[in-house]
């Protein structure tokens, strides 16, 4: 069993760009499980086709506490046997969603949630690792692998950098190592070219690059995958294309950050950011 | 530096010599030989910083000294342990804050109410659940006067806004609602958990009530609690040099007492420690003078009361003068009888606020010699008043670890041993005699000339026991 972490900056497309893998990996043969770790709990929606499935934490809020909990309720098949569980949490400003996290994969892990004949557990984790609970994911004996969802946009490359510094922790620690960039373009200037650099710069590959293409939000609104809305179409390809590489990966490295000076360096040179000098 | 501080400072040093060289040289600056004049730089201890790792400090939190201490007593207040159970749970009613009422209905003292947390409310937040705890008590308990929440480290580590919930429901109950930011981890020890505990007490109550009628000998006792009967023990003389008690602080307390206590005349401190801050702001706020006080034994008590008479007119220094004379043969009678079973024995203290020092005097009537003393929270001007009260050489320890305290023990020899319930069966076990002074080990009240006599009783038997000659000890010591 590969256990998988997906990071990257809120709204890059963790979650859509998860499911669709992982509907590709499903395709081929693979058995898999989706962990959503975000209080949000809309990791699962395009596997299940519905607007949110019951979570861990919120079930356990109402019976009074986890063990209450059957995991036949909180773990439900989708989309071609593919297992599906959120953890679920508070809404924003309250309470400790990172807890949340623990409590649910601790939860999952006990009861029996990862079973041998499972080939993938990915791990779909809210934007950034801003503490703990949201590392949870990646401690020891859980994912190994890391991918982070990023685009040429500043922010998210910021947001890529930031989660490498975090792998880079538990890399010395533990066995987590980085498995690529995936850029969900966002059409900017020399976004491959880019993306690319900022891979080789952190010692690590840009191992797909998902064009941009408005048939995922039309399969969204149905709930689903490209692959499972229009299996034909070019853009559920990219997916199968994104899903085979992460299967064959065997290139996982331990990250090297860049520091802020250095990406901003990085910018500049590909005429992102603006030299104030220059300016 | 004298023969007797070169000697203890040796005795000291020895003790330290088995730590490794960081913690070594970190504790020596907070165990010293006492300089009585306070001149000698190097004597001064280092205190009210945090306990070195890897030593046993029975050191207690913020949450115990906003709760445990400042705010439990407080009768007819509500005290929520908001947070998981365990905080309140073990620290319910060990300080033996003795009140009058009727428990469950007008007052709360001995009762251990938390919001108990679960993991669902560390994820979802406590808030709701405090609400709702709120309403249920303010149900069960129509007659309480207010409701005091006091948070466990949880609630500070999520963020939850027990603010906007006591502002919100005070106003909806009419009584107020404290919200008391006492989380565990914060501070050195359970010192910041007073002054927070202070802090709410100027934001929440004081100045909230209005003292009908007012006279120029209103007194309030502060930072009392009420151990054993302490306060009633010491309001009693109070009363009798013809001074009007207005509040006690905390020991027996109201809520109503909090809110009309700025229309006294005179601050009288028995815990600097724990309330000195709520005093300044009174001076500041309200022009109330503070002066320190000691009730413990007679030689003390005689030296305070004709020191508070003397912020009066000359009825009640003549009252004073009178009340003196009339327990002076009784306390005579009392140290009579008892100094010859305790003359020249000698006595280690390692306690909390004000003990360490306000007891020195009870021990000496009784013939008794106070040759190490420590406290677990002091602070620098703790150490200050100290220093006087001590002889040349004695030892002062601040945040002791438990191996100094077995090596001082073993080296000087007390004939007892005060401190508290983490050591007092360890003592059991060497075979000295020991009295826990937190809570008086179940006894008391120790205040004043009704708790003298019971001091001298409750040593006496300490010291004297035969049962302790039955204890094994062990060769080396």
């Amino acid at each position: 069993m590969r256990q998988i972490a997906i990071y990257g900056k809120g709204g890059i497309g963790k979650s859509t760009t998860t499911q669709n893998t992982v509907a590709g990996l499903s395709e081929a043969g693979y058995k898999c499980m989706i962990v959503g770790c975000d209080p949000k709990a809309d990791a699962t929606r395009l596997i299940l086709h519905k607007k949110a499935q019951a979570t861990v934490m919120d079930l356990a809020r109402e019976r009074g506490s986890v063990e209450e909990l059957e995991i036949s309720e909180v773990l439900l098949e989708g989309f071609r046997g593919i297992k599906c569980a959120e953890s679920g949490g508070p809404e924003p400003g309250v309470g400790c969603a990172g807890r949340g996290v623990i409590t649910a994969i601790n939860f999952l892990e006990e009861n029996g949630a990862y079973g041998e004949d499972l080939d993938f557990v990915f791990y779909d984790v809210l934007g950034d690792v801003v503490c703990g609970g949201f590392a949870m994911p990646i401690r020891e004996g859980k994912a190994k692998e890391i991918y982070i969802v990023t685009s040429g946009e500043m922010m998210a490359m910021y947001a890529a950098n930031n989660i490498s510094r975090g792998i880079l922790k538990y890399a010395q620690a533990g066995g987590v190592r980085l498995g690529g960039l995936i850029c969900n373009s966002r059409k900017t200037d020399k976004e491959y070219e880019l993306i690319s650099e900022l891979a080789k710069r952190l010692n690590t590959q840009m191992i797909h690059f998902v064009p941009r293409e408005n048939q995922v939000q039309r399969a969204e609104l149905r709930r689903q995958t490209v692959i499972e809305y229009s299996p034909e179409h070019p853009q559920a390809d990219e997916y199968r294309s994104l899903a085979k590489k992460i299967a064959d990966n065997k290139n996982l490295v331990i990250p090297a950050p860049l520091s802020m000076d250095e990406l901003e360096q990085l910018l500049m040179d590909f005429g992102i950011l603006e030299n104030e000098d220059a300016a | 530096m004298s023969r007797h501080i070169e000697e203890t400072q040796k005795m000291i040093d020895e003790v330290m010599e088995v730590y490794p060289e960081k913690t070594k040289k970190d504790r020596a600056k907070h165990v010293k030989a006492n300089d009585p004049t306070g001149s000698c730089a190097s004597c001064q201890v280092k205190s009210n910083v945090k306990s070195r790792p890897g030593v046993m400090t029975v050191r207690g939190c913020a949450f115990a000294g906003a709760k445990g201490v400042v705010w439990g007593p407080v009768k007819d207040q509500v005290t929520i342990s908001h947070g998981p159970v365990g905080c309140g749970q073990y620290s319910w009613w060990s300080r033996r804050n003795y009140y009058n009422g009727k428990t469950g209905i007008d007052t709360f003292g001995t009762m251990h109410i938390t919001t108990d947390f679960q993991e669902k409310d560390i994820v979802y937040g406590g808030d709701k659940g405090l609400d709702a705890a709120l309403h249920e008590l303010k149900e069960l308990f129509p007659l309480s006067r207010g409701i005091g929440i006091l948070s466990e480290c949880p609630v500070g580590l999520i963020g939850d806004d027990i603010e906007a919930v006591s502002k919100r429901v005070a106003k909806e109950f009419e009584i107020p609602i404290v919200p008391v930011r006492c989380e565990g981890f914060r501070g050195v020890s359970q010192s910041l958990g007073h002054h927070i505990a202070n802090d709410t007490i100027r934001d929440y109550i004081l100045g909230k009530g209005k003292l009908e009628k007012t006279t120029p000998y209103d007194v309030n006792i502060i930072g009392d609690y009420n151990i054993g009967g302490d306060a009633w023990a010491s309001r009693k003389i109070l009363e009798e040099m013809g001074l009007r008690v207005v509040a006690q602080w905390t020991g027996d307390s109201t809520v109503n007492e909090i809110a009309i206590a700025h229309q006294s005349k005179l601050n009288l401190i028995h815990c600097y420690r724990s309330m000195n801050y709520i005093c300044r702001h009174m001076e500041e706020a309200y022009g109330i003078p503070w002066v320190e006080f000691n009730f413990f034994g007679p030689t003390k008590i005689y030296e305070s009361i004709r020191n508070i008479a003397a912020r009066f007119d000359d009825r009640i220094k003549e009252n004073a003068e009178k009340v003196i004379a009339k327990y002076k043969s009784v306390m005579d009678a009392l140290i009579e009888e008892y100094r010859p079973r305790l003359e020249g024995k000698k006595v280690m203290l390692y306690v909390g606020g004000l003990r360490p020092r306000h007891t020195i005097g009870a021990y000496e009537d009784l013939g008794m010699e106070v040759v190490a003393s420590g406290y677990e929270f002091g602070h620098n001007d703790d150490y200050r008043r100290t220093y006087p009260e001590m002889k040349e050489g004695a030892v002062i320890m601040d945040d002791a670890t438990l191996y100094e305290m077995e090596e001082f023990t073993r080296r000087l020899k007390p004939d007892m041993v005060g401190s508290g319930i983490k050591e007092k069966y360890s003592y059991h076990k060497m075979g000295v005699p020991f009295r826990q002074m937190h809570s008086w080990d179940y006894s008391g009240p120790y205040h004043g000339f009704d708790g003298f006599p019971v001091f001298a009783r409750d040593m006496d038997m300490t010291v004297n026991s035969p049962t302790w000659g039955l204890i094994r000890r062990k060769k080396s010591s």
